[in-house]
């Protein structure tokens, strides 16, 4: 399987370096959909900018990126466009063989299953063959790589990328097993962006199952891992995060990351839900309502773990779904991580009923979102309640398809 | 025309419609006066006499500035004559006496424009005259005197807003005044006129706000003046055959000249910037009554008053609409639908063509896996070929006219021009040779094909629908019905025959004879085939000019979905 996985590589590099020459990469740099006030490069190479001059990075109000990017960057500049490439190639690589190991497990599960006996005798079509399954790590490095949003944001140098390369290491040390990989990963990701925190329950959940620990309230054993497992993570978070610290010697990148991401204070229009309401909001109301919204991205998670709890990576496939649609600048990079995992459960697609809509609709808003932008900003004949409509039709289709993808997996398991 | 579907113009901004304005000017004598001295400078010098206009602005107390700027068209310009471009803008700023040069309105005027136009800066300069001694301006006030029609246009519009759209070249810009809020382009062609004709239509079709349109009837309406739109006065008021015939005589020229995408004036360039203007050219016809350039003058006074009246942008009336006549207007509301309903059969087709797939899918049981792969990769070819002979279209005729002119006999824009329609012929040929080298796919194959053709189609329409209405409606109209129909096996005479005759190339002939019928001057077909070529010439020039999107739109957009439908037909 390496050979095409090299091949697929090698075009999707071919596809980024073409585009990084052509005229295209300063147009699609600048759109609002591919770069937000978090993670454009323009706020990065100001942040550099700052700190060259002996400032700190944070005083403009402009950069809100953590303290190890920008050592990260500093180091590389010259080099960008490679680290974005590389970065988009190793998440791959890395979801590639998270996905290998993930269709062993579920492969031995099936068996097991089916000889126990425990599945109805009509759900024969739902069971994976090992030829369909042979190709499912292949398709989902495919899809990661030469999806359009995820060169789209390479090409713009967003660093929504490396994000999406934690992300992927920490599911591949999940899925591999190793708790204490698992916990720096996720600490990582928690410190870039805040949201993965809730990625920590489907983590959990999957570590337990992996060490056959059974879900009780009252086992000794399932409360011993989850300390273990929560005070790794903890430290990690602690110990970057005083790393940090002691890289720019203030505290002042936590407001400024963390205050930003949580009390929403730039109303740049995006493909998200934010912008618009607190653009139209009253001051009084703004603090309960980015309370209510903030919220929302964080309340599924117990729901979710108490129904998926036998599913753990569906339940971590969801909740990064509901991290791209409902954190506060999303940008289409986000969403093309959890695209990625849409072939690992193809075979649940026969019963979509309406994912051919569901598809168009998330599509045509792709492309609608270009020329509504400029219809609003350029020519001056729409106004941004256009725009918005788009972004709310756009994420209606998103929910719908996860909300799809969830009622299908829950009545394939019942028949 | 029916009062529900176009109703009257009215003027929706309020800070333009309560205002009174009296007109105190009579610049009709200063003008001609200053109109001679231009012409006899500008045939001295050959060109637009700068060093005369610079002086006689400072004269008048006017801010002046001149910009130099050079422009090498991407092949020569047959209806211009013209290849290596070098000229220079003269503009003179009034600044408003008590405001702070926030904002400002501009008047323009092609130097040259038909060879003539002297009347034109003549009035010009003796407005500016005029406006200097008037204490009321709140908005700077640009005299923009341009050269080379809509290339100097160009060129001070990229200038005064520091973009580069186009390879013009052109030094640091001298001075700016505020962001402008409204413009109007003046063009003369006699000392007296009978009526004066208004042109709306913009670059890719956009158009200004309507309430410029109707302060402009307004004030005609108030002095006197006749107005007319396409050169003709509005039919007779009340339901009568001649009316409805002329109306939608002018609809239909509308249509076609919003999608041709090709400015009515150089207002045109104007509206890409958000700044709402118009064209007034002023017509001396065979009437007996006859207006002097004073008339016009006051006109335009009236205008820039009350448009210094304004408080913000105009935005309060509509962006879209069409024009049946000058006092009435189709809203986008009323025309909209028909679009809708167009694409509502491409997504109902499509989405019978997705049940009738995944029927097939679960009566087939599970295919093997070798074959599902495989119905995919057998897109692959005609997606490819469809759109590399889109990008062909797109960028070999203009790059490859230096191998084009070395192997034909002829100037470089024929070339350009033959090779644009060579590549397009050579793409219909293309499902036969690519049939030959891969086979197979059967009944999914085309099925899922037409599926995407439709799904590309409908997306293109959609966009366009919001873009350049009529381009997307003219489109909707040839495409879908044959995108609808068009299937393999069978008799494939008829549809390959619907889908030749509605292909863009030829929709665009019919739309230039279309257009000469609706003119009132019927082309024969020779005649028809030189202006095709022209047009086919303006359109390539236009996109490297002016930054239109007309020419990579049906390249890149409507020729590829033609393409795959022709892929289709030709299935095996």
């Amino acid at each position: 399987m390496a050979a095409p996985l090299v091949l697929v590589v090698l075009a999707a590099v071919t596809v980024r370096a073409a585009l990084y020459r052509s005229s295209l990469a300063v147009f699609i740099a600048e759109r609002v959909e591919v770069a937000s006030p978090l993670n454009a490069w323009k706020r990065v190479v100001e942040g550099l900018a700052l700190l060259d001059l002996g400032v700190s990075p944070y005083s403009g109000a402009i950069f809100h990126e953590t303290p190890l990017i920008i050592y990260l960057f500093h180091f590389l500049i010259e080099y960008a466009e490679l680290v974005f490439m590389i970065t988009d190639v190793l998440t791959a690589v890395a979801l590639y063989l998270a996905i290998q190991d993930f269709n062993k497990v579920v492969f031995k599960k099936q068996k097991l299953l089916i000889e126990l006996d425990k599945y109805a005798p009509d759900v024969a079509e739902l069971i994976q063959t090992p030829m369909e399954m042979h190709y499912i790590p292949l398709k989902v490095a495919l899809f990661y790589l030469l999806n359009p949003y995820t060169v789209m944001s390479c090409v713009a140098k967003s660093t929504c990328a490396i994000n999406n390369s934690v992300i992927a290491f920490f599911i591949l040390a999940t899925i591999k097993g190793s708790a204490f990989l698992s916990a720096v990963f996720l600490a990582l990701a928690t410190y870039q962006s805040l949201y993965p925190l809730t990625l920590f329950a489907p983590a959990l959940l999957y570590l337990l199952q992996r060490q056959f620990i059974p879900i009780k309230l009252k086992s000794k054993s399932f409360w011993l891992y989850t300390m273990q497992y929560t005070s790794l993570y903890l430290c990690s978070l602690v110990v970057i995060i005083c790393l940090s610290f002691f890289l720019l010697n203030s505290w002042d990148f936590i407001p400024s990351v963390y205050g930003f991401i949580l009390s929403v204070p730039d109303l740049t229009p995006n493909i998200g839900l934010f912008w618009y309401f607190f653009a139209e909001m009253f001051e009084h109301f703004s603090l309960f309502f980015v309370c209510v919204f903030q919220i929302n991205v964080f309340f599924y998670t117990i729901p979710l773990a108490i129904k998926l709890k036998e599913h753990p990576m569906f339940f971590m496939f969801v909740q990064l779904a509901i991290i791209s649609i409902f954190k506060s600048y999303p940008t289409v990079g986000d969403i093309a991580l959890y695209m990625a995992f849409l072939p690992v459960w193809s075979h649940l697609y026969r019963f979509l009923r309406n994912i051919f809509i569901l598809s168009c609709v998330l599509i045509f808003c792709s492309f609608l979102f270009p020329v509504l932008w400029h219809l609003w900003i350029y020519a001056g004949s729409a106004n941004s309640n256009f725009y918005y409509a788009i972004t709310l039709t756009f994420n209606i289709g998103q929910v719908s398809r996860v909300r799809q993808m969830k009622e299908n997996r829950d009545s394939a398991k019942r028949g | 025309m029916l009062p529900l579907l176009a109703p009257r113009t009215y003027l929706s901004e309020n800070a333009m419609g309560s205002t009174m304005v009296g007109e105190g000017s009579d610049l009709g004598p200063r003008a001609l006066a200053l109109a001679r001295d231009f012409g006899e400078h500008r045939r001295r010098e050959g060109g637009i006499p700068v060093s005369w206009l610079s002086h006689t602005m400072f004269q008048l107390g006017l801010e002046v500035h001149s910009q130099p700027f050079a422009r090498t068209l991407p092949f020569p310009d047959e209806a211009h004559e013209r290849y290596l471009v070098r000229g220079t803008n003269v503009f003179g700023v009034l600044r408003a006496p008590r405001a702070a040069s926030t904002e400002a309105l501009l008047l323009l005027v092609p130097c040259c424009e038909g060879g003539k136009n002297e009347q034109a800066v003549g009035l010009l300069l003796a407005l500016a005259g005029y406006c200097r001694g008037q204490i009321y301006w709140a908005k700077d006030l640009i005299f923009l005197v341009t050269e080379h029609d809509l290339l100097g246009t160009q060129a001070w519009l990229e200038g005064y807003h520091g973009v580069n759209l186009t390879a013009m070249q052109s030094g640091p810009f001298p001075g700016r005044a505020g962001a402008i809020q409204a413009a109007l382009a003046l063009e003369l062609s006699s000392d007296v006129l009978t009526s004066v004709d208004v042109a709306v239509e913009g670059l890719d079709g956009q158009l200004p706000n309507l309430d410029l349109l109707n302060l402009f009837q307004s004030f005609c309406h108030k002095n006197g003046l006749l107005c007319t739109l396409q050169g003709k006065l509005p039919p007779p008021e009340g339901p009568s055959g001649p009316g409805y015939a002329q109306s939608l005589r002018t609809l239909g020229l509308m249509v076609l000249g919003q999608a041709g995408g090709a400015p009515g004036g150089p207002h045109g360039l104007f509206l890409r910037f958000r700044i709402e203007a118009l064209t007034l050219r002023g017509i001396n016809s065979f009437r007996q009554h006859k207006f002097d350039l004073g008339a016009l003058g006051r006109t335009l006074e009236g205008m820039f008053r009350k448009l210094n009246n304004l408080l913000e942008r105009l935005h309060q009336s509509y962006f879209l609409y069409l024009l049946p006549s000058l006092a009435r207007f189709v809203s986008i509301g009323s025309y909209a639908p028909a679009l809708g309903l167009l694409l509502l059969v491409l997504a109902l087709r499509a989405l019978e063509l997705w049940m009738r797939l995944s029927r097939s899918e679960e009566g087939e049981g599970e295919p093997p896996v070798g074959e599902a792969r495989g119905g995919l990769l057998y897109l692959v070819p005609p997606i490819l070929i469809s759109v590399g002979a889109g990008a062909a279209l797109y960028l070999l005729p203009v790059r490859g006219q230096a191998v084009a002119t070395q192997h034909f006999p002829v100037g470089e824009a024929e070339a350009v021009v033959l090779a644009l329609i060579g590549i397009y012929v050579a793409g219909m040929a293309l499902p036969h040779s690519t049939h030959r080298a891969l086979s197979g796919g059967g009944q999914r194959g085309w099925m899922t094909l037409k599926l995407l053709a439709l799904l590309a189609l409908a997306l293109l329409l959609t966009c366009l629908a919001l873009l350049n209405f009529s381009l997307g409606f003219l489109l909707g109209v040839t495409l879908v019905p044959p995108a609808a129909a068009v299937r393999p096996g069978g008799n494939r005479l008829p549809l390959a025959l619907l889908l030749v005759l509605t292909t863009p190339g030829l929709s665009l002939f019919m739309a230039v004879l279309l257009e000469r019928e609706l003119l009132e001057a019927p082309a024969g077909l020779g005649e028809a085939w030189q202006r095709f070529l022209g047009a086919l010439g303006q359109g390539l020039l236009q996109e490297h000019l002016h930054g239109a999107h007309l020419s990579p739109l049906l390249c890149l957009g409507a020729y590829p979905c033609w393409l795959l439908l022709w892929n289709v037909l030709f299935w095996k």
